[in-house]
């Protein structure tokens, strides 16, 4: 009882408040700026197609609908988040009738796949090899390793992929450009095979980003329990390495790690909305670029409002799942 | 100045990180005796490789590669320099703040600050620009970029004040009848000041990215040269399928120049800076010699 009242009522309620100020910003900054989005909007898509009177009509109160003009702003908020509650993000401008919410439902499995995989293969890597390299700091290959991810870590995402697609899709053509899979969907071999092909490289860079990343902190966080004394007092009590690695050093420096996870969510999502861009990968973030590409203001506004309650919602869930990690938090 | 030359002599970190940054100021200091205007088209020959005359190669829109690398960088670190003036700006006032009042204060700006770390930044600032499309300057970019990127480090720096406030010297300089400011100013600043470097370090990186990332998504003023938008053009005339690599290396290499170059430096700083590292090397010596 005393878990859900210190513990999990707290994390509710930042994940309400996270979701709120999130839409409320996505509400009001389009009001705040300079420049009328349905004009800019319309300007856009009708600059060089001609559109019959009617459509364009019907065209122009869709738009207006859809930012919720008429009326107060107040008003308007309110029914923003009427709608928000229906599921309801409106139509998208760029494929117009189809509703935002069935074009993002179309995006996520991809960009679900491709971040959840990622994630787990360099949080797994970077913690051991982390732990690995401050428990052997002297060692050629730790030492190594530590210089390529001091090179690699802070080179700008875009840069690093934009590097890979050159090496090894264009320049040694090993993967393919562009797309998710080819071929007839379904649970064949050859179309798993294709999606894995698809995704190597995509997830390959996003696994550099965060090996790097979490290499560095898993070093740092198992440097100071190495140092501590009853690391010191295994080692001269001749516990087996592997044990002190695996028990003492890896086991008391992840529950920071499960936190810092949680919170680097956002910068991941960031970074799998960035690859997909340059992989041309079928996910939210290439129907964001497409979005941007057909001023599709809409679907902009949409997948902006997507991202907000979903991490919102993984970080939640990581929160919740952290007493079962943490023993001190159980027993509080 | 004896700091300087001691990281010199005992960080080799520092020695390359130094030697890439004089080589990135050499290139910024060369922007301003550029023989071509920043925003000049059809200056040169389109596309050529490198060669004795361009060094760089020029590009399909008649600019000199080299010449056009100088300018971009030189924006591209204005423009970063603004966000982290900005960004850290907040996050230290915010950040201290909530650290040294505590109770419902910090309450109510930490959980403040948490969902801001949580909303994730960039469909937001791609939504913002889409708006502002075309009229986002420099400055207005720095500073966009900068509102954007204070509650991560806004975070940090509290946790900081708060270790800092449970540190035994803090509890002595209270019982001894010090005042609050100066406790702040003598006691504590000396451990925030590396931290603070570092952390504008990465501040800096983290901008960088981002501009280059808003601008190859043709987001921002793409007239105006940065690295960003030397790679918008390049893909824009399709550099790559035309095997006009020289166009996409300069901005791609001088960015890793860049970063690593900042990233060598602000650990080396960060690492010699800290109180508690010069104290154990003053010990070091005083047992070594």
């Amino acid at each position: 009882m005393d878990l859900l009242k210190t513990y999990i009522l707290p994390r509710l309620l930042q994940w309400l408040v996270v979701i709120v100020i999130g839409v409320t910003i996505t509400f009001t900054i389009p009001r705040l700026l300079p420049g009328d989005p349905v004009e800019q909007t319309l300007r856009r898509v009708t600059a060089n197609t001609a559109i019959d009177p009617r459509a364009m009509e019907s065209f122009q109160n869709a738009i207006r609908d859809m930012y919720g003009l008429q009326g107060s702003p107040v008003e308007q908020y309110f029914r923003f988040w009427g709608r928000l509650f229906q599921g309801d993000l409106g139509p998208s401008l760029g494929a117009f009738p189809t509703p935002v919410t069935t074009i993002i439902a179309n995006g996520l499995p991809w960009t679900i796949g491709l971040l959840g995989t990622s994630i787990l293969i360099s949080w797994t890597l970077g913690i051991l090899l982390g732990t690995l390299a401050a428990y052997y700091p002297n060692k050629l290959w730790s030492q190594t390793l530590d210089k390529i991810l001091i090179v690699i870590y802070p080179v700008p995402y875009f840069i690093l992929s934009l590097l890979l697609v050159m090496a090894f899709a264009y320049y040694l053509p090993i993967f393919p450009l562009v797309g998710g899979a080819t071929g007839r969907p379904g649970f064949t071999l050859a179309y798993i095979g294709s999606i894995l092909r698809h995704a190597f490289l995509p997830a390959l860079s996003l696994v550099l980003l965060g090996t790097s990343f979490r290499f560095l902190i898993a070093k740092a966080l198992a440097g100071r329990v190495i140092a501590s004394s009853y690391v010191s007092y295994a080692e001269l009590a001749a516990v087996p390495t592997p044990r002190i690695i695996g028990r003492y050093v890896l086991r008391n420096s992840l529950l920071p790690q499960v936190t810092d996870l949680a919170l680097s969510l956002g910068a991941l999502f960031n970074g799998a909305l960035i690859t997909e861009v340059v992989f041309s990968y079928p996910g939210i973030g290439f129907q964001l670029y497409t979005a941007i590409l057909q001023a599709d203001f809409n679907l902009i506004m949409g997948v902006t409002i997507f991202s907000i309650i979903g991490i919102a919602t993984a970080v939640l869930i990581a929160d919740l799942i952290y007493p079962l990690l943490d023993p001190r938090v159980r027993y509080q | 100045m004896t700091v300087i030359r001691d990281m010199f002599r005992f960080s080799p970190s520092f020695r390359w990180g130094a030697g890439m940054l004089l080589l990135i100021l050499v290139l910024v200091a060369l922007s301003f005796v550029s023989p071509y205007d920043q925003f000049a088209r059809r200056e040169v020959p389109n596309n050529r490789p490198p060669s004795r005359e361009y060094v760089f190669g020029t590009t399909a829109l008649g600019q000199d590669v080299f010449w056009q690398a100088t300018f971009a960088i030189r924006n591209t670190l204005i423009i970063a320099g603004i966000a982290v003036l900005v960004s850290r700006a907040i996050a230290v006032l915010i950040g201290t703040f909530a650290g040294y009042v505590g109770g419902l204060t910090d309450r109510v700006l930490s959980a403040f600050t948490d969902t801001f770390i949580v909303i994730p930044v960039l469909p937001l600032i791609i939504l913002i620009a889409t708006i502002l499309q075309g009229n986002l300057g420099m400055v207005q970019l720095g500073v966009l970029l900068g509102l954007l990127d204070w509650a991560w480090p806004s975070k940090r720096y509290r946790a900081q004040i708060l270790a800092l406030r449970e540190e035994e010297f803090t509890q002595t300089a209270i019982f001894s009848g010090m005042g609050r400011l100066k406790i702040i100013w003598h006691e504590h600043f000396p451990f925030l000041i590396p931290f603070t470097l570092a952390d504008m370090v990465s501040g800096f990186l983290y901008a960088i990215g981002l501009e280059i990332t808003l601008a190859i998504l043709g987001l921002s003023n793409v007239s105006l040269p940065t690295i960003g938008t030397m790679i918008y053009w390049a893909n824009y005339y399709q550099a790559l399928l035309a095997n006009r690599w020289w166009w996409l290396l300069a901005p791609i290499g001088i960015t890793i120049v860049v970063v690593v170059a900042f990233y060598l430096v602000s650990s080396a700083l960060a690492v010699f800076l800290d109180p508690r590292t010069r104290l154990k090397n003053l010990a070091a010596k005083g047992t070594g010699a």
